[in-house]
């Protein structure tokens, strides 16, 4: 951080310099992210080859079996929970659906957000107002009590549930994405294909939308992780997803009441969450520094 | 003054914006009654309330009977407790805002002189445990951590009431569950925005200047990169306001989450509505208000 390490940087013939921070950048690889979010998705994938036990089906008389290294056996190594249902196979299925929801929120929320940004920074005038306000309205409300008014009106279900998700993640796109294409818009190329004759519908899809890509990987990296708390905290207060399903969310309240005496049931699920989510952040993190270190702001 | 006319109009717009989507879905479903009555109400009353509610007009006279209801502070009744909602609201609201005032006190006091450690020590093992102890607040459920503190300070060394509202004591574990996310969100944002401005020429200047290590972290760059921490802090109070949902709902605390909660138990949508709308004015409010500040201190704004 002194004068000098800015200059050669700067002034060195482009390619010795970038090949350097590349590879500088390059050598810190996010191994920690890589290894926990490599091994999550696998079980997620797997869960039905991996899993010892049917995640739904408990047998009474093996409830509130401890963990293995607190005293249990190895046939429940999470141990068991207040029905005898085996934890470690609910919190590998419970990945499943987080990462399902996660993603199919995330694909659709993602692509709307991105479309109606792109649209709203391109278009400008009228339609942009109408986006941001409509992007204002969807911030002022917190998630969780517009899915509880949903909840009170329909019945909560999976299908609600990834309504509700999506309705979460669309917004930070369409701002970002929005703020992207106002400078890209400016751009000699895209005045460029104006000349020419490009319609607005190609030129936002030929040559805006390949401009904000990556803007738009680092959002849905940030968000996945927030979309996987959400569907959580819904799941944990009963707007989520239907029992019996094992969501990690619904798995901390299972346990909730058994705190004192079987702490491993809410514990283990929410030391998966955590350990995902955290990889997921600090690869984001670590895209963000890579691809653009002036939006850490994001 | 045209930047703070503007503002007032796109709050003013998106307020209205909410109403419409809670009248929206109040009346998705058809007769909105369905969902605004309680269920024993007799057929006197059901008669009364479509009567009060313009049910026998055009859908746009029943919107805007219901927006003149709204500004007069006219909330409908709890199906559940029976009691007008705007009360409900006001004593609940009170329980809330004296934990946001502590979480939110943490927020500052903690998170931004850790933010400042964690920027001014790049790549050093401060700045590592912090980015930890950030990285970790959020991925962690802030009601997990409750259940986790209930666990170990309630249940286990028994210092700490583990749930209910009492003296300053059951004040603690809430206000550390909550604390924690706005404390982990508060320091990566001014260690980000730290690490911008101490990347700028203005810092190379005052280094080549020589001038004192202390004076240019703290008035040089913190008041430079003061801006998004300052929105964020805003906004995390305004949405401290409104209850920490489900934080409440593990430590039994009887503010404006809990109160959502059994309202969405119990199907009492008009308690829903209520706070769904005030947690849309203070948002609203707090990012007025917040611009405001903005304009006070970085003149670039008032000039855009």
């Amino acid at each position: 951080m002194n004068l000098s390490s800015n200059v050669p940087e700067k002034n060195a013939s482009g390619v010795l310099g970038s090949s350097y921070s590349r590879r500088h950048r390059l050598l810190r690889w996010p191994i920690f992210s890589l290894v926990v979010l490599f091994v999550m998705i696998c079980l997620a994938v797997f869960a039905p080859i991996i899993v010892p036990h049917d995640e739904n089906l408990g047998f009474l008389e093996d409830r509130h079996q401890p963990p293995v290294l607190f005293g249990g056996t190895s046939n429940h190594i999470l141990g068991t929970d207040s029905l005898g249902r085996d934890v470690f196979s609910r919190v590998v299925y419970g990945a499943r659906i987080s990462m399902l929801s996660a993603l199919t929120a995330l694909v659709i929320g993602g692509a709307i957000g991105t479309a109606l940004g792109i649209f709203a920074g391109y278009m400008g005038g009228w339609v942009d107002e109408l986006i941001m306000r409509l992007v204002d309205v969807k911030f002022s409300i917190p998630l969780i009590l517009i899915a509880f008014a949903m909840v009170v009106i329909f019945s909560p279900s999976f299908g609600l549930l990834l309504g509700l998700l999506t309705m979460f993640v669309w917004g930070q796109f369409t701002r970002q994405v929005r703020a992207e294409v106002l400078v890209i818009k400016t751009t000699d190329y895209v005045a460029a294909a104006r000349t020419w004759g490009a319609s607005p519908a190609q030129i936002m899809y030929r040559h805006i939308f390949p401009g904000v890509i990556s803007t738009v990987l680092m959002i849905a990296t940030f968000q996945s992780g927030a979309v996987i708390l959400a569907e959580a905290t819904l799941s944990f207060l009963g707007a989520g997803v239907p029992p019996p399903s094992p969501s990690w969310g619904a798995m901390i309240a299972d346990g909730r009441l058994y705190l004192d005496t079987a702490w491993w049931v809410s514990l283990a699920p929410g030391i998966a969450m955590g350990l995902f989510i955290a990889a997921i952040t600090l690869l984001g993190d670590w895209l963000r520094d890579y691809w653009d270190p002036k939006l850490r702001q994001l | 003054m045209n930047f703070l006319a503007r503002r007032v109009m796109t709050g003013a717009l998106t307020l209205l914006g909410v109403t419409f989507l809670v009248f929206g879905l109040s009346r998705i479903q058809g007769d909105p009654r369905s969902i605004l009555i309680s269920d024993d109400a007799s057929f006197d009353q059901w008669q009364e309330m479509g009567k009060q509610l313009g049910l026998d007009q055009p859908v746009y006279k029943q919107y805007q009977i219901y927006v003149v209801n709204l500004i007069q502070g006219e909330l409908g009744t709890s199906t559940l407790q029976k009691k007008p909602v705007a009360g409900i609201l006001l004593e609940r609201g009170r329980n809330s805002a004296l934990l946001a005032v502590t979480a939110f006190s943490l927020t500052i006091l903690v998170g931004v002189p850790l933010g400042v450690l964690s920027a001014v020590k790049t790549g050093g093992i401060y700045d590592y445990a912090i980015r930890m102890f950030a990285v970790l607040g959020q991925a962690l459920p802030s009601y997990w951590v409750g259940l986790l503190l209930i666990l170990i300070f309630a249940v286990g060394l028994d210092w700490l009431p583990a749930s209910r509202m009492s003296d300053w004591t059951s004040l603690v574990l809430p206000t550390l569950a909550i604390g924690w996310l706005g404390v982990s969100g508060q320091i990566r944002i001014i260690r980000s925005s730290m690490l911008d401005a101490l990347d700028s020429e203005y810092v190379q200047l005052a280094r080549a200047k020589g001038v004192a290590e202390r004076t240019i972290i703290w008035k040089h760059v913190l008041r430079n990169a003061i801006v998004s921490p300052v929105t964020f802090a805003s906004l995390t109070f305004a949405s401290m306001l409104t209850g920490s949902i489900v934080v409440e709902t593990v430590f039994a605390w009887p503010g404006l989450g809990l109160l959502s909660v059994n309202a969405l138990n119990n199907s009492d949508y008009p308690i829903l509505q209520g706070v769904i709308l005030l947690a849309a004015l203070i948002y609203v409010l707090f990012s007025f208000v917040t611009d405001v500040v903005y304009m006070m201190i970085d003149p670039r704004i008032r000039i855009q």
